[in-house]
Order: C-alpha cells, then structure tokens, then sequence
C-alpha cells in the first residue's frame, strides 16, 4: 500500500504543480485553481487517511468506504462532463453569431 | 408590403435552381443563404436575382434561416416566409400561407402535411416518427399543431423580431412553434402539399438528434 501511496503522492504533487504553472500564466481563475487543488489534495488524504472515507461512508449511510469515493466519483465526472457540454454549446452559438454577422456583412445583392 | 421568402441551402445544387426559377416570376425578395456548401450551389444562387448570404462554416438550417430572418428584417420586411431548397415546396403556395397574415392578422401561419392535400409521405415517416413528435410536441412543448415538422411558414416582421431561433440544427421546427404558443400568437396551419424527393429524409437518427437538442435547451434555460 505505502508503494501506491508515494506514486499517487508524486502524482499529485506533479498534477498540483501543473495547475500553479496554469494560473501563473493565467490560464486558469483563482476559482479554478482552488477548485482543483482542493480536489487532488482530497485525492491526498484519501490515499493517506483511507479511513476518512470510511467513516464518513458510516455517517451518510453507505457501507463501505471505497463506495462513498466511487459515488462522488461519478458524481463529480457527470458534473465536468455537464459543465463542458454547457461551456461547448456558448461556443457553438457564438460561432454562429460571427458566422451571421460576417454573412450578413458581405451580402450578395441581387 | 415587403415580402421576404428565405431559403436555407446547403449542397443544393441539384435541385435549388429549379426552386430559384420557379420563385423568380413571383412578386417576392428571395433571401438565399448559402450555408457554407462544398457543391455548385452558391454559384448557381448567384446566376438568380436572389439576394444571397454566405455561410464561411456549415452552421446547419435553424442557424441559416435565423441568418435569413435577422437579414430580412435589416432589409424592412414585413413578412418572411421560410421555404426549403430541395424542391419539396411548391412555390404557388406560399400565397396560401401568407394569406390568413394579410387577411386574419394571424401573426405566424404553419403549412401541414396533414390537412387535406395529399403528399406522399415516407411510411416510417406518417405512421412512426410523426406520431410520436406530435405527442413529444403536445407533452413537452404544449404544442397542438397536426404537423410536427412543418419547415414551410411565414412569419409577421414582429413575430419574426419576437421568435429568436437559438436552435442550430434541425430542432429549430419545434422551437418555433413552441415559442409561438409560449408568446401567445395568433398561429393558424393551412393544408400544404410536399414533394419527397429523398426516401429516407432525417429518419429516426435525425428525429433522436432533435430530441436531444430540444431536452438540453429545457435544460440549459
């Protein structure tokens, strides 16, 4: 197990790493950045503190501890894939609007 | 009084000239947009009296008919009837539809394959997929017409200033015709009769990707 551990840990680190790059070359919000640090440093505790998840899996009512991370795994990937669906969809419509504007710019009189 | 018949055409070349021609000894403004074919279409448009826009990417019908309509409406028209390229309409028609406009004061008029004249429907067509979009339509959209699909209308300047098309793609149909009975608009249907040149048409795939679209609008309101 501590094997696993020290790999995800340098994994995180890395990944942490990556998203301080981003925001220093403003790629990314302070609200991004603090949403995704906050992910990978729970993706810390849990590989470290692997009873975290199992107490609270007792509180919320679910059984196992492995359970709980799997739920809010999927939980938290139908959200991104929701958010890019939604970012991918303004995008799809402002294209449209330029496409328009430019056409209607250079009409073809009769 | 300013009527504009806009017709969306992508890769049309075979068929838009005839339309063109047709439309050509009728007192209306033909607005063609060009939405970004890979065929002859647009060079052939251009051999017509018809005013023409030019789509630079494909944005698909709902996106050329709102490019149709917002030009219309910078030209000062007063009416604007949505027509098709491939030649499923009948030019003749279009009187029919702008009529119960000129002499109801309805504000948006529907053609429907499915009020008398006889028009040779796929099977699938009228006894699978239309049925099922009539009851989507009722449930979802409180939309009663007796034609779900219809793509032949025509509009009032401030119905078409009122109803924004958002919908890119082919679900256009139904959004229209939800936002006329969400706005409350005098809407009538008059009988059309429509040519199929293609079999198969959209198909159920098409009809799938317009539920989509439609479900995800409720959604992203």
């Amino acid at each position: 197990m501590i094997y696993l551990q020290i790999l995800v840990s340098i994994f995180v680190f890395f990944t942490l790493s990556r998203l301080f790059v981003q925001k220093h070359k403003n790629k990314i919000s302070w609200l991004g950045l603090f949403f995704w640090s906050l992910l990978w440093l729970l993706v810390l505790v849990v590989f470290w503190q692997p009873d975290i998840t199992s107490y609270l899996a007792s509180v919320l009512g679910i059984g196992r501890g492995a359970d709980l991370v799997l739920y809010l795994s999927v939980i938290l990937l139908f959200y991104l894939l929701f958010r890019i669906f939604v970012r991918l969809n303004r995008i799809e419509s402002d294209i449209s609007k330029l496409v328009r504007d430019e056409a209607i710019k250079n009409v073809r009189k009769r | 009084m300013k009527i504009f018949v806009v017709i969306p055409a992508y890769n049309e070349e075979q068929r838009i000239g005839q339309v063109l021609k047709e439309l050509s000894v009728l007192p209306y403004q033909v607005v063609v947009v060009d939405d970004a074919s890979t065929d002859n279409t647009y060079n052939i448009v251009c051999s017509y009296k018809v005013d023409v826009l030019r789509h630079r990417v494909n944005r698909d019908q709902g996106a050329a008919l709102a490019s149709g309509n917002a030009y219309a409406l910078s030209q000062g028209a007063d009416i604007i009837v949505h027509f098709d390229a491939d030649g499923q309409f009948l030019a003749k028609e279009i009187v029919d539809i702008i009529k119960p406009i000129i002499s109801e004061g309805c504000d948006i008029v529907f053609g429907s394959r499915f009020l008398g004249k006889k028009s040779n429907l796929p099977f699938f067509k009228e006894k699978i997929i239309f049925p099922l979009a009539r009851i989507f339509n009722k449930v979802f959209l409180g939309v009663s017409l007796s034609d779900p699909q219809s793509g032949f209308r025509a509009m009032t300047r401030a119905t078409a200033q009122k109803i924004v098309i958002e919908q890119d793609g082919k679900a256009h149909c139904s959004e229209i015709m939800a936002k006329a009975y969400e706005y409350k608009l005098k809407i009538k249907e008059v009988p059309i009769r429509v040519i199929y040149h293609n079999e198969f048409g959209q198909g159920m795939s098409g009809a799938l990707k317009i539920l989509k679209d439609l479900l995800f609008s409720k959604i992203l309101k």
